[in-house]
């Protein structure tokens, strides 16, 4: 980890290229944002006091809700938006006064942003005639990238000769041509259909793998976000909600938002306060078991339970549920068949809120309308904050 | 303008529906140029002499030259003040948008004599416009009459033509390609210069053959502000048509010009159909009368 | 981009991501220079400083051409409402203006209404014939028009006038009501033949209504074209007729009349609020939905 990649590419004659690159592996980038800040002097600031460290090599995405500040957080990285404070480094030198061309950071944006008036060689030698590379390693270096993204007989087409997938791939190449310091990528697979989408994602997966630098990965999709990812930093309204790894924000979260943004999932906002052993909703008392309950703050004032639907089982007989449960009577309002399984709607008894649980597809037993039993093993449970 | 989906065979009524159209075309357009170009060369025999005397007479050709220049200088100034005015057009709110596009189309609501009168008010001797060079020392600038104020006025009033096109062409570039080029390492100048200026030349080009074409046809403007002494074609013609009474001459110098034209109109019209952008134009706004 | 719109919109399973839409934010990525918004305010200036200068020009007492103004006086519009030369042009405009509108109109809808259904070669080329006279140098034409008309005996006269002005009008109309016919559904006229219309019927009850905007901004065009119009009618005026474009003319070449600057004005403030028709009646037809 001696060398960074920011100087590894700011010498040209350099013949790391971007498929040799993957010997070197995890040769990234640190990029750390420390109280970053971008206020545009509306009601609320864009990005509010943001710090997130992300690793050399790490493959983090940014994922959140439209305007939760995470495409403003790329920018920034990016440099096409000033801060208004806080810093931003790479490899622990501070870049926030930079302009975009000396960062040396490779972007992937969403609608490809080829250019229109070059050819596929031409667009992806761009970045290196930029920086002067001789002619021959340019050739050379193209060819290759061009292979590492599978598009080796497409040089000498124009942009609008390719279909979607195929620019996006070149748009890819591009940004990987010159050995950025990381690649910056802005939702780029919204513009694709879902077959596709899940191709170019397998795509990214193996070019990071084998290009072995940072990836920063902006998206609002968040099966997207689990498939990638390495961590994922869950944006909400400005600041970030939580980070961690797709498992961690998915049967770890610490927060309602969290929660809900991440798959399915069955909340019960508790009574009151949770204490150490048992929580309390609509009258009945569960039990809690250690290691469930988050750490987050707000979870000490107002407190959520938050099972996902294929941790809850169904019973007709309340004698069925084994000792131990958390458990709630429920009649099944609806059955939705999902192919390997099928979701049961169960209605709780109470306004506006339904629950799901998930029953074998060749269960044929439970019919709508039945009195049941939904319930859950208190480890499966987990204790948010509201 | 054909819309694919209409491949069903034409009922011959539609045809009969164009002879109207092309009758009152026939009529005030094509019949009188065609007796001009069969005057021209002498009908009912055949001679060039009107069109070699055109190369010889030694003031066709001062005129022509003269006339070129300042249609060249015009497209020029007209080139050097639309583009940038298009370009914050592309970059400013939706609201001031709205502004400036009425502001470029007020030339064409205003009417042409109107138009005239105010810049002769504005450029005569003595005038305002003088008066504010001579504060500043150069008091012997004469607009009025000379081919500077007609440089002025004509550059007024084609820049729709230049901004129009440009407009439209500088809109359809899509500016996250600059991102891009700086994210690629290109400074923000060097970005315009490979990116965005390449992306915009097809409208550059149309409108400048677009303005070059229409000045080189102006009659009023140079006819109002210009001085005798230095007239351009579009004067000579008349000249000749209604002083000399020289048909012959006046027609084959008239057919020389209507070639020129129709020759670049057809050389820009390859770089985004000039003539249904003047008619897209035309329907936002006015024609330009000469 | 409509490709991809397509994509999204095929597979309701991937949420479509918000279109980006200009604001506040992309000023901060990459701000308007301060240099251009100076250019700009030059130029916006140049574009305007001639309309500017007209009206307040109107009201001045002086006899001649002169700016600024001096005092306030009505003895320009007094001058324009009483001398017969000026008001005879003003009718002579109107009438001009009018029928060749009307000629105009009628003939260039039928026209655009037979193209919209011809295509080929054949039709193109039709249309390009058609909307020549856009591209044409005035001044050849007003030459090649006075040589025909004088052997015509047309000059002179308010035939020749609206002949000649009706057929500069028919590229405006040719393309507004093109226009509108491209935002036509043919769907509309099957509907109505299969509900018992003949075509011609369909045509008033149906294709008429719907492409009215279009064929009133393309008459509006053809009269303003005709109002204003200079050269052909330079070269077509005789001692007893001329229009008011040419008296206008004269007063700037021959008589030095300030009568031009009440003139002026009228011609600018009639001109928009003929431009503003369509507007108001656009406004008015949304609000009723």
């Amino acid at each position: 980890m001696t060398i960074s990649s920011t100087s590894r590419a700011g010498t040209p004659t350099s013949s790391a290229s971007a498929a040799s690159a993957a010997s070197a592996a995890k040769q990234g980038t640190q990029i750390r944002l420390e109280g970053v800040t971008k206020d545009y002097g509306l009601a609320a600031p864009a990005v509010d006091d943001i710090s997130l460290t992300i690793e050399p090599g790490e493959f983090m995405t940014l994922l959140g809700p439209s305007g939760s500040g995470k495409t403003t957080t790329l920018n920034l990285i990016a440099g096409f938006e000033t801060l208004t404070s806080g810093t931003i480094a790479l490899n622990g030198s501070d870049v926030g006064s930079l302009p975009p061309h000396k960062r040396n950071l490779g972007m992937l944006f969403q609608n490809y942003a080829l250019f229109p008036h070059m050819t596929v060689a031409q667009n992806v030698a761009y970045p290196l005639k930029e920086r002067k590379v001789p002619k021959a390693e340019i050739a050379r270096r193209v060819s290759e990238v061009l292979d590492l993204v599978q598009l080796p007989d497409r040089d000498g087409n124009y942009p609008s000769q390719l279909s979607g997938g195929q620019q996006q791939r070149v748009a890819l190449a591009r940004a990987i041509v010159f050995n950025p310091a990381a690649l910056l990528l802005d939702e780029p697979l919204g513009a694709l259909d879902r077959n596709l989408r899940a191709a170019l994602q397998t795509e990214i997966r193996r070019i990071h793998r084998e290009v072995g630098s940072t990836f920063v990965f902006v998206t609002h999709d968040q099966e997207e976000a689990m498939n990638l990812s390495d961590r994922i930093a869950l944006f909400n309204s400005g600041h970030i909600e939580q980070v961690g790894s797709p498992e961690q924000l998915y049967r770890e979260p610490d927060t309602l938002f969290t929660a809900r943004f991440l798959g399915d999932s069955n909340v019960f906002d508790l009574d009151g306060a949770a204490s150490a052993t048992s929580a309390g909703w609509d009258g009945r008392t569960w039990s809690i078991v250690p290691g469930t309950v988050s750490s987050h703050p707000g979870a000490a004032n107002r407190a959520a339970v938050v099972v996902r639907p294929e941790d809850v089982r169904v019973a007709h007989d309340p004698a069925d549920v084994p000792s131990g449960s958390n458990s709630v009577g429920a009649v099944v309002r609806d059955l939705e068949y999902m192919g390997s399984y099928r979701t049961a709607l169960l209605d709780l008894g109470r306004v506006r809120q339904l629950g799901r649980a998930r029953v074998d597809a060749l269960d044929s037993t439970f019919t709508v309308g039945d009195q049941v039993t939904a319930w859950w093993k208190p480890e499966r449970q987990r204790i948010v904050a509201a | 303008m054909t819309t694919t989906t209409r491949q069903r065979r034409a009922p011959r009524p539609s045809w009969l529906l164009l002879i109207p159209a092309l009758g009152l075309l026939a009529a005030v357009l094509l019949v009188p140029l065609g007796q001009s170009l069969l005057t021209s060369v002498g009908a009912p025999g055949f001679t060039l002499e009107h069109y070699a005397s055109l190369f010889t007479d030694g003031v066709t050709l001062t005129v022509l030259g003269r006339t070129v220049a300042t249609a060249a200088i015009v497209t020029a100034v007209a080139f050097l003040l639309g583009y940038p005015y298009a370009y914050l057009m592309t970059r400013v709110g939706p609201r001031l948008r709205g502004v400036l596009l009425v502001i470029v189309l007020i030339p064409f609501w205003t009417s042409v004599m109107a138009r005239n009168y105010a810049w002769i008010v504005l450029l005569q001797r003595g005038g305002p416009v003088q008066s504010v060079f001579e504060f500043f020392g150069a008091d012997d600038i004469a607009f009025q009459g000379s081919v500077v104020g007609v440089t002025v006025a004509m550059s007024q009033v084609l820049l729709p033509f230049m901004v129009l096109p440009l407009f439209s062409s500088l809109g359809g570039i899509d500016r996250r390609l600059l991102l891009a080029a700086r994210g690629l390492g290109s400074s923000p100048l060097v970005a315009f210069w490979k990116i965005y200026w390449p992306l915009s030349r097809g409208g550059v080009v149309s409108g400048l053959i677009l303005v070059f074409t229409l000045s080189l046809g102006f009659y009023v403007t140079p006819a109002l502000l210009g001085s005798p002494q230095q007239s351009l074609i579009a004067q000579l013609l008349a000249q000749r048509t209604t002083q000399l009474l020289d048909f012959a001459g006046a027609g084959a110098l008239g057919i020389l010009v209507l070639v020129i034209t129709l020759t670049l109109v057809a050389w820009a019209n390859r770089f985004g159909g000039t003539i249904s952008a003047i008619g897209a134009a035309a329907t936002t706004d006015r024609k330009e009368q000469r | 981009m409509t490709a991809l719109d397509e994509h999204e919109t095929a597979n309701p399973a991937t949420p479509a991501p918000a279109p980006r839409r200009p604001s506040r934010r992309d000023r901060g990525i990459d701000p308007i220079p301060w240099w251009l918004i100076v250019i700009g305010a030059v130029v916006a200036l140049y574009f305007i400083l001639p309309t500017l200068i007209v009206i307040p020009l109107s009201f001045s007492s002086a006899s001649a051409f002169q700016f600024p103004p001096q005092d306030f006086s009505l003895r320009w519009y007094e001058n324009f409402f009483t001398d017969p030369i000026w008001l005879s042009s003003l009718g002579n405009s109107f009438l001009v203006a009018t029928l060749a509108a009307i000629i105009a109109t009628v003939v260039g809808t039928a026209a655009a209404v037979g193209l919209d259904r011809l295509t080929g070669r054949l039709a193109a080329f039709a249309r390009t014939l058609l909307m020549i006279s856009l591209v044409t140098p005035a001044i050849v034409v007003a030459v090649a028009v006075y040589i025909a008309f004088l052997q015509w005996h047309l000059t002179g006269s308010v035939f020749g006038y609206v002949i000649a002005h009706a057929a500069l009008g028919v590229p405006f109309v040719l393309v507004s009501v093109t226009a509108a016919l491209g935002g036509f559904d043919p769907k509309l006229l099957r509907a109505s033949a299969s509900l018992g219309a003949s075509p011609i019927r369909s045509f008033i009850t149906v294709t008429m209504p719907l492409i009215s905007r279009g064929v009133l901004t393309g008459a509006i065009f053809a009269f303003v074209t005709s109002f204003d119009e200079v050269v052909i009618a330079l070269f077509l005026r005789s001692p007893t007729f001329q229009t008011l474009p040419v008296q206008m003319y004269n007063s700037v070449t021959f008589e030095l009349d300030p009568t031009i600057s009440a003139s002026s004005s009228l011609v600018v403030v009639a001109v928009t609020i003929i431009f503003l028709v369509p507007l108001l009646i656009g406004s008015r037809r949304t609000k009723k939905r």
